[in-house]
């Protein structure tokens, strides 16, 4: 009796088929020495999970993206880190020349490395596992942990918001100015088809300038199915950039979940670059909720054979005087699909708004499809707002210009396109990472895969 | 050098050329004249290889070669050169990118090595002063942003840094002020050499008093129904197209 629940209790380290009511059975045996306020929150969350299930073909958010397909795989579960016995950091060195940054890595969305203790940098910056964020610093965990992904909004956020075990945690105290980028490198790396779920939070305290960088990177060809959450709090005065790659291959399918919440006068960039994977929903929710807030959400998606792209973008002007400006650009090539939906919501009171959105898409073949839509929802009166739309060819004009300046075919397009894409990746402040994306950009454009030889990591 | 003959072409199924005939010899200035609408552009774009074009019957030769097989690359390799009427802006594609290829493709087609870095910015340079060419223009996209008169001075640019055999200039002169008319026709003169030759499309005399014409045609509903020396343009400067006109109707 005694050894079989001791069996029982021991398979709950191991892999776990993904019965979703079993797993949250497990869970209350594992959370025992969590904080009072993250079981309630997986508790909120997995009520809400229950009862609305995976979104299905009716639900209007997520209408293109193929869920049953996604869940066709016999994904496995863990709970708790695998024991490695290998220094990742000492297989795989990122090559880009001059970038320095503060490495982090997640291993099957895991805290890999010292994951007992946070960091703290000279600056005053803390870093580390959310495990030791919960122990460390419980109070900034409850004053922001699902604060800003909510519950019952979404069933992706409420999976993982019940069921993430880990993740990586950042906290930028007041008036630090930190220019040294700190990198989070999401790894996959298991002989399993795994679900991972990594949940992340950083904290931007006021006054404080901060740089992150996030790659999405598959080790192995396994399939797998990155459901992440990421929650941005960024105080008054705040300066924020985020650049994600994402550059996996064409049996990782990831859905990633960023909300940012920015108060008075705080200014956020991110770029959401899109090169590799078989399936990718991204989900970028903002909240201006402070006057004087400043977000600019670009992104760019090169997509090819049957690989499908989804970026949502919600924008929420919750306050007056703030500024918004979404731009994404996609290269459509093969069979592929994709769905740009770009929310802007202007609340009443939210005077002097101004609100812009452009989404440009060229459609490589006759076979790529791509659907875009703004979605706009203005009650304040006060209101500067455009939005433009456009899915077209190669421009036939400038191909024959470049093409009666000599410059062959082949040669002219690749040249609109990395045009085309230009546009977005200029906008990447990092000087050594805009350049090694724009050569990824240049070899994706290409045809070429696009990897860095001697990195696993960041192939950026 | 360039023998056009009883060139017949058509734009989605409508006749715009009907029977031209035309031979360019070397070290040669042909200027072609003709009211809106005549057919000036759709031959320029036949000999530059637009695909929108359809030619349906006539042939052209250039420097024994059948130019109508070539593609438009083929054609720039070969020496042609098109000075755009309407420059196209390409966003995002900048103009030294733009030109180091160009020129490398056509080195490449001749079988030479690509210009080295610091031969390429020489080139640049002394092309630039050349046409007097703002130097901000050239770090920016091509054409993008660029005023109309900007657009044509750039043209020329581009035909200084390519040095064509052959040169056909779709209304490089209208927009432009008269300081940039000069520089435009300077930077003709200068480039024309005993071996090259141009075709120089245009509405107005005044380009035809810096860039004085061997040959003046009238181009009128898909024919030459006029060819003559200079003289011819100032005649029409003076009178306008009503008396080739009527000289028609007449025949
Ligand atoms: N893409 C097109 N589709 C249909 N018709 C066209 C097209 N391009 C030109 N045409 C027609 O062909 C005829 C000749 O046009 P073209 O541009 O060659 O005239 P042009 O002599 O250069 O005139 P302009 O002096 O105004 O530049 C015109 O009737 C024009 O409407
Ligand atoms: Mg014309």
């Amino acid at each position: 009796m005694r050894n079989s629940i001791f069996m029982k209790e021991l398979s709950i380290y191991k892999e776990q088929n993904l019965d979703f009511g079993r797993l949250f059975d497990h869970l209350g045996k594992l959370n025992g020495h969590e904080p009072d306020f993250m079981k309630q929150t997986r508790k909120k969350a997995s009520k809400a999970f229950l009862r609305e299930g995976l979104p299905g073909r009716k639900d209007e958010d997520y209408k293109h993206l193929l869920i049953d397909k996604l869940f066709e795989r016999d994904y496995k579960y863990r709970f708790l880190k695998e024991i490695v016995h290998f220094d990742i950091n000492h297989l795989f060195k990122c090559d880009i020349p001059n970038l320095n940054t503060h490495l982090i890595t997640l291993l099957n969305g895991f805290y890999h490395g010292e994951a007992d203790q946070l960091i703290e940098l000279p600056s005053g910056i803390r870093y580390g596992s959310m495990q030791a964020a919960s122990k460390e610093m419980p109070h900034i965990l409850e004053k922001h942990y699902s604060k800003y992904a909510g519950f019952g909004k979404d069933s992706f956020v409420d999976l993982n918001t019940s069921l993430a075990r880990d993740g990586v945690f950042i906290y930028v105290p007041k008036n630090t100015v930190f220019n040294k980028p700190i990198q989070i490198v999401n790894l996959i790396l298991s002989d399993k088809e795994l679900l991972i779920q990594p949940r992340n939070l950083i904290v931007l305290e006021e006054n404080t300038s901060f740089n992150l960088v996030v790659c999405d990177h598959a080790l192995t060809m396994k399939y797998s199915l990155g459901n992440s959450v990421t929650e941005s709090y960024v105080a008054q005065n705040a300066k924020y950039d985020f650049t994600l790659l994402q550059n996996e291959h064409n049996n990782a399918s990831l859905i990633n979940h960023h909300f940012i919440h920015q108060e008075k006068n705080s200014r956020v960039e991110t770029n959401t670059l899109s090169l590799h994977a078989g399936l990718i929903r991204n989900n970028h929710f903002v909240t201006l909720n402070g006057e004087g807030a400043e977000n600019y959400a670009n992104g760019l998606y090169l997509m090819d054979k049957d690989q499908y792209i989804d970026n949502w973008v919600y924008m929420d002007h919750a306050k007056p005087n703030c500024k918004s400006e979404q731009l994404y650009k996609g290269v459509m090539d093969g069979q592929s699909k994709g769905v740009f939906s770009g929310r802007i919501l202007v609340r009443k009171d939210s005077q002097a708004t101004e609100a812009y959105q452009r989404n440009n898409n060229i459609l490589l073949t006759d076979d790529a499809k791509m659907n875009s839509k703004p979605q706009l929802e203005i009650y304040a009166d006060d209101v500067k707002c455009s939005h433009g739309a456009t899915v077209g060819q190669i421009d036939e004009e400038a191909m024959f210009y470049l093409r009666s300046r000599g410059i062959s075919k082949k040669e002219a397009s690749l040249m609109m396109m990395y045009g085309f894409t230009n546009d977005v990746i200029r906008r990447i402040r990092i000087d050594s990472l805009r350049e090694r994306i724009e050569e990824l950009v240049y070899k994706r454009l290409k045809g070429e895969l696009a990897r860095c030889d001697n990195c696993g990591y960041l192939n950026m | 050098m360039l023998i056009i003959n009883n060139l017949h072409a058509e734009i989605s199924g409508k006749e715009i050329l009907k029977g031209i005939s035309l031979k360019i010899k070397p070290g040669e200035v042909h200027a072609i004249m003709g009211p809106n609408g005549s057919g000036k552009s759709t031959l320029a774009s036949v000999l530059a290889g637009r695909d929108m074009v359809n030619v349906t019957a006539g042939e052209v030769i250039f420097e024994g070669r059948n130019l109508l097989d070539l593609s438009p690359e083929e054609r720039s390799h070969a020496g042609i050169f098109l000075g755009f009427q309407y420059p196209v802006e390409i966003p995002g594609v900048s103009m030294v990118n733009f030109m180091k290829t160009a020129i490398n493709e056509i080195r490449k087609a001749k079988e030479l090595d690509p210009l080295s870095p610091s031969d390429f910015l020489k080139l640049m340079r002394e092309k630039k002063s050349l046409v007097e060419i703002d130097s901000g223009l050239t770090s920016r996209s091509v054409n993008e942003g660029f005023s109309g008169g900007e657009k044509k001075k750039n043209e020329i640019f581009q035909m200084a840094m390519l040095e064509p055999k052959l040169a056909i200039l779709d209304e490089t002169d209208s927009g432009l002020d008269i300081d940039a008319l000069r520089v435009v026709a300077n930077g003709v003169n200068k480039l024309k050499t005993p071996e090259n030759a141009s075709i120089i499309i245009t509405h107005y005399q005044r380009l035809l008093d810096y860039i004085v014409p061997d040959f003046v045609h009238v181009l009128y509903k898909g024919r030459i129904v006029k060819s003559s020396g200079k003289e011819l343009a100032l005649e029409l400067e003076e009178k306008g197209y009503d008396w080739i006109k009527k000289e028609l109707e007449q025949i």
